[in-house]
């Protein structure tokens, strides 16, 4: 077993080589990293007490100064705080949604593309079917009726934006299974889960981690849009201060701190999650097609 | 040891049926090295697979030491230990990221043998790949064509089994790499006994190797028996026309027309369309076009299916 | 003169890690009507001197020395003059399915293109030289509306070989003609190939890697290992360098009791090109190597009758 480490410690070695010629993958991985560590540490300094509304130490609506360097809400809460403690929840549901989806998508992928015939029809059909719902508004409708705290949340992302990930699994899968070291793999006694665990996740998961950072980037907007939709529970995310923005009516009086500053923090992480994806994509990819 | 009898294979292809097996009987005795020889699309290569049970045949059985193949998970994992395969494309039988040992490692494990590096190393060796250890944490890409074949040989070697399925094994070798290849087979026979049924299109590689030839054309044998006495003294028209297109061939009979599609099979005997002798007008032509041929039985002794015999 | 002539023909690639010199110093010489054999293995360096001939390489392939063709130099002509010899001057039969035909477009427009572009013929014209080539490679007429991919393999490369001779050209290149087909189809190509060049009077420099395919079709052989020329000589005629002799043994004559049950090949592998050895390039895998070949690097010979190796022991023997 000591050969298939030192393989997977030589391989790490020779990706992060030339994952680092990517810059602009370098400094996405390198916000990404800043955003979790700040999430992380965030209890360290502050607690679920900046949301609460009752407290609010400072003016309402009052822009940045040096108590409040990013201005304050309607409630006087501090806007930097609120962005600091929202993050959590934003990257949380982030990536436990895309996490989700990635899960589905792959199972499902695989299948699909493994077995032929009825079952492979069959799970091509339902991927098909949640292909063509509107994701947004079945999220909506499901964060709707199944209530909007985090765990509904995290659903409703996840069983809408599977599909598209399994098509692309399934597309791999297929590909993969064509070539010969397959049917190799089969006289040689393999059965189903030797060869797709084997075989086919390796080769797959390369496309599958660069899919699944873009999926992060597309659920945060997606958990962000939906809390601006009014459908999340959440206290706070940076979904729910653009809501809170909107209510209030900061561009009518002006408090563009509001505005922009959760919509910033939101660009500014999917973008870095962009970046990094496409880094990964670019790295893997050439390497996908060389190997293979 | 390794027997078909019977055998056939359909496939549906563009919405007709394709007999690309259609009635074979054939042998592999033990310690004996048979060419399965013809064309592409005579059925060679779907013969090869439905013998290792990778395919199941429509009618027909496939027998091992006497008993019927079984296609249930254990029966047909225990056959995969007699029986292995050696394909055409090295660089494609090997997963290009796994090493050269996990790729040797893969049938041991899957079958949960023990002393795994024990067995890898020694296939790895039998297969001339020495000393063992320096090709461990090698990748495929790292190897040239000839030492790749020789990693899936290894491969199917650390089953340690009884009967090798090799198609085209050093057709896409370079020519001076060949013989190296074939003279491992030759060796493994002599010293592990071990049978092996060679897919080809090349007569020269039958000349070197094979104790037995057996001719295909659109799914059935029309000729087989000894390699001296079929390639030496042809008696079916096929095999006379392929052997005449080799260099060393004093005379040319070029046939005209290309291997034709199994979902149209002609009327009677099956190669009639082509036949050299047919064509220069024989008065037996005629049963030629009309008269089915029997499935030649899978005797060791020469044989070939044709009217004018 | 001789139609073709190479003189110190060198192609190196440039690559990342360093330089691959994939053709070292081939010097041949092709006459008129003449058909001959270049066969190599992989790292011979056949394909890319088959590329050089018309400048057809990448850009990253740096050439030198002289490519004469009919008395003038490829490799110095301007781009509109190498443009008119492309072609109506000397063409190319690739292997069919990977590199010639356009999947998208009918059979009949490509074999035309050449003439439409060297405004040999007007598009009626056209149509009917189309029609006549396709006759010549046995094909039907109505095969001209056909896409590559409704025909087989071996069709495919009759139609190559019909889009070949659309400008009659002096000189066809045929790089790996029959490669990847059967038996049959392969002997009905040559048998064609053999036809037209007799009959148009065409001269052939035909390029594999199977020996028997060389020794049945071409007048002389040219055999390549590692960039260099090793031996030349008429197709007939037994070999004198170790390798050429080696490669024949590894084709064996069926009926020959010698080869029964004893496959003759080489060890070792065809060399890196970055890596090559020092003195004799083949001294590594020679069976017969003697101590000064590691060090001694040796030219083409005469070594017999209309031939010509580059080994040491040849050069003893003709002594």
């Amino acid at each position: 077993m000591s050969i298939t480490w030192t393989r997977r410690r030589i391989a790490f070695r020779r990706f992060w080589a030339s994952f680092r010629t990517q810059r602009a993958g370098v400094i996405g991985l390198a916000i990404l990293l800043l955003a979790v560590l700040l999430a992380v540490i965030a209890p360290l300094f502050i607690d679920e007490g900046v949301t609460n509304v009752v407290s609010g130490t400072g003016e309402k609506l009052a822009p940045p100064s040096w108590d409040d360097p990013l201005g304050t809400d309607e409630s006087g809460r501090s806007v930097l705080l609120m962005i600091w403690w929202g993050s959590r929840t934003s990257l949380l549901i982030g990536f436990l949604a895309a996490l989700l989806s990635m899960v589905i998508g792959t199972v499902l992928g695989i299948a699909a593309g493994h077995f032929r015939g009825w079952i492979g029809a069959i799970v091509m059909r339902i991927t098909d079917w949640f292909l063509v719902l509107p994701s947004l508004v079945t999220a909506l409708v499901l964060a709707a009726i199944l209530g909007g705290s985090t765990v509904t949340i995290i659903a409703a992302i996840g069983v809408t934006s599977w599909p598209s990930t399994a098509r692309l699994i399934r597309a791999q899968t297929l590909a993969v299974e064509a070539r010969p070291y397959i049917e190799r793999s089969q006289a040689l006694g393999g059965g189903h889960w030797h060869i797709t665990t084997r075989h086919v996740l390796p080769n797959v998961a390369p496309l599958l981690l660069a899919s699944t950072t873009l999926e992060v980037a597309s659920a945060i907007v997606t958990e962000s849009t939906l809390a601006f939709l009014g459908v999340s529970a959440n206290k706070t995310s940076w979904g729910t201060m653009l809501r809170g923005s909107y209510d209030w009516g900061a561009a009518t009086s002006g408090a563009w701190w509001y505005i922009l500053v959760p919509g910033l923090c939101i660009v500014i992480v999917v973008m870095a999650f962009t970046l990094c994806g496409r880094a990964l994509e670019t790295v893997l990819n050439p390497r996908l097609r060389r190997a293979s | 040891m390794l027997e078909a009898t019977e055998l056939a294979v359909e496939f549906s292809s563009r919405g007709r049926r394709a007999r690309a097996v259609d009635g074979v009987n054939l042998s592999v005795g033990a310690g004996e090295i048979v060419a399965l020889v013809g064309e592409s699309g005579c059925g060679k290569t779907t013969l090869a697979r439905t013998l290792l049970g990778l395919e199941r045949p429509t009618s027909g059985t496939v027998s091992y030491d006497g008993s019927p193949l079984s296609y249930r998970g254990k029966a047909l994992k225990a056959y995969r230990r007699q029986v292995q395969l050696v394909l055409q494309d090295p660089m494609g039988s090997l997963n290009p990221r796994q090493t050269v040992y996990e790729a040797v490692a893969e049938g041991p494990r899957i079958h949960g043998l023990p002393d795994e590096e024990k067995v890898v190393s020694e296939a790895l060796s039998r297969a001339g790949l020495r000393p063992p250890e320096r090709f461990f944490l090698r990748y495929p890409h790292e190897l040239s064509g000839g030492q790749r074949q020789r990693v899936v040989i290894a491969g199917a070697l650390a089953l340690n089994p009884k009967v090798l399925i090799a198609d085209e094994p050093v057709a896409s070798l370079d020519a001076s790499v060949r013989g190296e290849i074939l003279a491992l087979l030759l060796r493994l026979r002599d010293e592990l006994g071990l049978s092996a049924l060679v897919v080809t299109h090349d007569l020269g590689l039958a000349w070197n190797i094979a104790d037995r030839v057996a001719v295909m054309y659109l799914g059935r044998i029309v000729e087989s028996g000894p390699t001296e006495e079929i390639l030496k003294a042809p008696q079916h028209p096929y095999t006379q026309a392929l052997l005449s297109v080799l260099p060393e061939s004093p005379t040319r009979i070029v046939l005209t027309g290309e291997p034709p599609d199994p979902t149209r099979i002609p009327t009677g005997c099956r190669f009639h369309p082509r036949c050299q002798v047919v064509a220069a007008g024989n008065p037996i032509a005629n049963k030629c076009h009309t008269d089915l041929l029997p499935v030649l039985p899978a005797t060791p002794d020469s044989q070939a299916a044709c009217h004018l015999l | 003169m001789s139609l073709l002539e190479l003189d110190d023909l060198s192609v190196t690639y440039r690559i990342a890690s360093g330089d691959v010199p994939a053709v070292r110093g081939v010097s041949l010489s092709l006459e008129a009507g003449e058909a001959l054999g270049v066969v190599g293995e992989s790292g011979s360096g056949k394909s890319t001197l088959a590329m050089a001939l018309l400048r057809l390489l990448p850009k990253d392939a740096r050439t030198s020395g002289r490519i004469m063709l009919g008395g003038e130099d490829v490799l110095a002509m301007k781009w509109g003059r190498l443009r008119a010899v492309r072609w109506a001057e000397a063409s190319i039969v690739f292997q069919g399915a990977q590199h010639g035909l356009n999947p998208v477009q009918r059979i009949g427009d490509q074999i035309a293109e050449p003439l439409l572009v060297h405004k040999i013929a007007t598009a009626e014209k056209a149509r009917e030289r189309v029609a006549s080539l396709l006759a010549q490679v046995g094909l039907p007429a109505w095969r001209a509306r056909s896409y590559p991919h409704e025909l087989s393999g071996g069709q495919r490369q009759r139609v190559m070989i019909a889009m070949a001779l659309a400008c009659e050209p002096q000189l066809i290149i045929a790089d790996e003609p029959t490669t990847a087909l059967d038996l049959m189809v392969q002997a009905q190509v040559l048998t064609l190939i053999k036809e037209l060049i007799a009959s148009h009077g065409i001269s052939l420099l035909m390029i594999s890697h199977d020996l028997s395919v060389l020794a049945d079709t071409c007048d002389r052989l040219a055999v390549m290992y590692a960039g260099r020329v090793v031996e030349t000589g008429p197709s007939g005629g037994s070999f004198q360098h170790p390798y050429s002799q080696a490669l024949a043994a590894a084709f064996p004559t069926v009926g020959d009791p010698a080869s029964r049950l004893a496959p003759r090949g080489l060890g070792g592998d065809p060399p890196d090109p970055q890596r090559l050895p020092s003195g004799c390039v083949f001294h590594p895998r020679c069976p017969v190597a003697l101590d000064t070949c590691s060090t001694v690097e040796v030219s083409l010979r005469p070594a017999g009758d209309r031939r010509t190796a580059a080994c040491v022991l040849v050069l003893e023997e003709s002594c």
